[in-house]
């Protein structure tokens, strides 16, 4: 069967991958380019994460800083006020998901009650405001922000080890992806993102539905964010909170493919290693990485608008099924079976 | 203390007339062409760096130069939109042109920081400084100004719009694109103009900004978070909600400052979101909800 | 009889259009009733009213012995009212199978988290939606998009649809408009065998007298938001206030007559 054979080549495939993922620091073991590695299942995480709430319900969110940010404070003032140190840091990552996804839900409840357009402002104004608070508050530093506890790996191993950590972290974003595409849940998602006031008319709680895929996503991204945070080891209210991140994972969604699992994490594949090469050139210093994310977004937008996974799939189908009629033909409909009898599924209902 | 509130409320209402100018622009937009430009706080930016160049480098005064100034964003905004924007389809349409505008703004900002650097500058004319006194408050010549040219410009558009042959076009358009095609109305043409006008008077927000503010290339991420959030306050589309909410929430950051500098601009977001918790459209908004 | 779907004066304007104007309408239980009307006469509101996608400014609404007045929609749903929409409201990026489960999905709360995340509960959905979609005739697409159907075909989902939840009561809004004969056939068919078979009680709208005065045992006439008549066919076909409606009441009385009298119409 065809359906079979399918399925074999895509689990065989994504085997590989994994397998090809796995040996990567071992073949190329210098820390430099196993840094590349680091920072790329990061932000591959976090464009996962974002594809499970915006690309299934189709709202953009611009705020995804928000918990990126907030999980890599939340493990820098626990580390500092628990004394934690070594590897045992490590624990606190839940932590971390579950600040993210405590944040989602006021979060939520207030930005998505109103018009998709409106909802991508208001992620970017509680961006600010999460920004703001990290200049001001207390506890988070000020303006020097956060140093992370102390970590006594050497410099290959460092790299090694947190390579694996964030490749295990992109695998579980993945498998949750994958499990809300295929579940009743994601097929709700997706129907609001057709057509919510339909999709509520018959019976979809779309508030209830929205802020769980926003909860889970926040959670993703947060625990990543612990992650970049013990890695990188500090955050700044203008690194944890920056304004560029949002905009780059929506550029990684939309050059790998909106809409789909394995177009955000190639489009962070991509962008992400790319972005670091130019700035270690010293023609692109300064602020021209700015430049060339809005560039390159800009190139995306106007040239391959769907991203590369669906342009491509589309040409690969072009060449499979040469000279068959695109459109599903309006056949004659055959003779009719008797009307299926009522329906045993529905439990009861005001009759 | 009652002296200091009204000071600060005055003050308020200057700024906030502004600040309105530039938010008329922003709402303008989006009213008419559902566009959401997330550029306009960086444009305002580069409108005030053009100002600063030609007073320290030709020794012309903001003001005048406006008749330089305005007619340069208006090119800026015209091109901006045929470049990219007129090339957006499809359903997700606004969506597209908030990242589309977003990257722009990237850009922009970007090539100023190349070429101003990082320092602080501020447009400052001779008169920037002097104030008049009326009724034992002080009032910047500069906030008047600003304030009778923000008066004027909004009169202008609003000419525009009710009383020329092309604003009903552009009423047109903005009720329904299709329609307009077909009385052979040139949408795309009518919304570059309208998008160029919309940038327009960001020169004017940028030469009272920049007169009365320190600013660098990054200066447009504070205002544009502001400006969104008057904006939407005011209820997207809303002219007369852009005047409105402008004027509040300076009035009330004003006032806030008396007390707390700190978290006065946190007013902005709090007032965001108590606002949009009971009324998610805005003050005034009642733009009929678009299919999404 | 009882009539199981009544509205009481109901009124609702928008602005200065006053859409409905105490419009009151019966439809008997097991029957399948027709409302028609010229353009503009409220038809549409009408069914928003009863489906709840609008509230109205007067009136009631009673299903049954309920009122159901300014319910939401799902509500109205989950009540046993189900309808379809003049321009087709279907999922377009969701597979034929998908729209019809999605509709299903509401009927069926999930018990626990490996409901909503496992495939075993759909199984019988599936089955049951397969069937419906056997039933109009597009089993045969359930994998495509259906955003890619033909108009007609995506009228046959909106059947297939509305029948997932076992409504007893359907609401169809223009179910021959802009389709081929052949397929309006098919159309009045299925919906002949719904009633017969299983009782379904129908309303419905529609453009197309010989659709209406083929299929529907009682219709009642709208016109400028209120009902004007109401009765059989041939009652409703040859009533003077029918015809003002749809021709206009300036039309000489005298032509009007003429016309009746030259169509043979009994006499």
């Amino acid at each position: 069967m065809k359906d079979r054979t399918q399925t074999l080549a895509r689990g065989g495939g994504l085997i590989l991958l994994l397998v090809l993922a796995v040996l990567y620091p071992q073949a190329w073991s210098n820390p430099a380019v196993v840094n590349y590695g680091v920072l790329a299942l990061i932000f591959a995480t976090a464009a996962v994460a974002w594809h499970i709430f915006s690309g299934n319900t189709g709202y953009i969110s611009l705020g995804q800083a928000v918990f990126y940010g907030s999980g890599a404070y939340a493990m820098g003032i626990a580390a500092r006020d628990w004394h934690m140190q070594g590897t045992a840091v490590f624990e606190l990552l839940p932590l971390c998901a579950a600040v993210g996804a405590l944040i989602a839900i006021p979060f939520g409840l207030i930005a998505l009650r109103v018009r998709r357009h409106t909802f991508i402002v208001i992620t970017i104004a509680i961006f600010f405001i999460f920004q703001l608070m990290a200049f001001n508050f207390w506890f988070t530093g000020g303006s020097s922000g956060l140093g992370s506890p102390f970590l006594s790996w050497a410099p290959k191993p460092y790299n090694q080890n947190f390579y694996y950590i964030a490749l295990a972290c992109t695998v579980g974003a993945v498998l949750i992806a994958w499990l809300v595409g295929r579940s009743r849940f994601g097929l709700q998602l997706r129907a609001i993102r057709d057509d919510e006031d339909r999709a509520r008319g018959l019976g979809v709680k779309a508030m209830r539905v929205k802020l769980s895929a926003f909860a889970i996503s926040g959670a993703i991204t947060a625990l990543i964010g612990g992650v970049w945070f013990y890695y990188i080891e500090q955050v700044e209210p203008q690194t944890g909170f920056n304004p560029l991140f949002d905009l780059t994972l929506v550029l990684m969604v939309f050059l790998g493919g909106f809409g789909s699992i394995s177009g955000a994490v190639l489009g962070a594949l991509i962008i992400e290693p790319l972005t670091l090469w130019l700035n270690t050139q010293p023609a692109f210093s300064g602020s021209i990485s700015e430049v060339i994310i809005g560039a390159i977004f800009l190139l995306v937008v106007l040239f391959m608008p769907r991203g590369i996974i669906p342009t491509g799939g589309e040409f690969i189908k072009k060449i499979r099924t040469r000279g068959r009629p695109a459109v599903v033909p309006a056949t004659t409909i055959g003779a009719a079976p008797s009307a299926p009898p009522a329906s045993s599924v529905s439990s009861g209902g005001a009759r | 203390m009652a002296r200091e509130i009204t000071q600060a409320i005055v003050d308020g209402i200057l700024v906030g007339g502004v600040y309105a100018l530039m938010a008329v622009g922003l709402t303008l937009i989006f009213g008419v062409l559902d566009i959401i430009n997330i550029a306009q706080g960086v444009l305002v930016i580069l409108g005030a760096y053009l100002s600063y160049s030609l007073l320290t480098k030709a020794g012309i005064d903001p003001f005048l130069g406006l008749l330089i100034t305005i007619p340069a964003m208006f090119i800026v905004g015209v091109v901006i939109y045929w470049a990219f924007i007129s090339r957006l389809r499809g359903g997700e349409r606004t969506s597209m042109t908030l990242l589309v505008t977003y990257a722009v703004g990237l850009i922009i900002e970007g090539i100023l920081f190349k070429i101003y650097g990082a320092d602080n500058v501020q447009i400052s004319p001779k008169y920037v400084n002097s104030s008049v006194r009326i009724f034992s408050f002080y009032i910047g010549w500069v906030y008047i100004w600003g304030f009778i040219l923000a008066v004027a410009l909004v009169a202008a558009i609003y000419v525009l719009l009710y009383r020329t042959r092309f604003g009903r076009s552009v009423r047109a358009v903005m009720q329904d694109e299709t329609a307009a095609r077909l009385v052979g109305i040139s949408v795309n043409r009518v919304a570059a103009f309208t998008f160029g006008i919309g940038v327009a008077v960001t020169a004017a927000g940028g030469v009272v900004f920049g007169e009365t503010n320190a600013f660098n290339a990054n200066s447009g991420y504070d205002l544009i978070s502001r400006l969104l959030s008057i904006v939407i306050l005011g209820g997207m589309g809303s002219v007369g909600g852009a005047l409105a909410a402008s004027v509040f929430m300076l009035s009330l950051e004003s006032v806030v400052t008396i007390w707390q500098p700190t978290w006065a601009v946190a007013v902005y977001y709090a007032a965001l979101v108590i606002v949009l918790l009971y009324r998610p459209t805005g003050l005034f908004g009642q733009k009929a909800v678009r299919a999404q | 009889m009882t009539a199981l779907l009544r509205t009481e004066g109901i009124r609702k304007a928008y602005g200065g259009v006053q859409a409905l104007n105490g419009a009151t309408i019966e439809v008997e239980e097991g029957t399948v009733a027709g409302l028609i009307g010229p353009n503009g006469s409220g038809k549409t509101t009408l069914f928003n009213v009863i489906t709840g996608y609008e509230r109205p400014d007067a009136g009631q609404v009673w299903f049954g012995d309920h009122a159901i007045t300014g319910l939401a929609p799902d509500k109205v749903f989950a009540a046993g009212i189900g309808r379809t929409f003049q321009l087709t409201r279907i999922f377009p990026r969701l597979t034929v199978i998908e729209n019809m489960l999605i509709a299903a999905q509401a009927k069926d709360r999930p018990r626990n988290l490996l409901a909503w995340f496992g495939r075993d509960a759909w199984t019988h959905h599936r089955k049951h939606a397969l069937e419906l979609l056997a039933f109009v005739g597009i089993d045969r697409h359930a994998d495509v998009l259906a955003g890619s159907l033909s108009y007609g075909q995506r009228k046959l989902l909106e059947l297939a649809y509305v029948l997932v939840a076992d409504p007893a009561v359907i609401l169809l809004d223009e179910p021959a408009g802009g389709v081929n004969p052949t397929l309006i056939n098919l159309i009045a068919d299925r919906i002949r065998l719904l009633n017969a078979e299983q009782g379904k009680t129908f309303l419905l709208v529609e453009h197309n007298m010989e659709f209406v005065m083929g299929l529907c045992s009682t219709i009642t006439v709208l016109e400028s938001g209120a009902d004007v008549v109401s009765g059989p066919p041939d009652i409703v076909r040859t009533d003077k206030r029918v015809l003002d409606a749809y021709l206009g009441a300036d039309l000489d009385d005298d032509d009007l007559e003429a016309t009746a009298l030259n169509k043979g119409e009994g006499r």
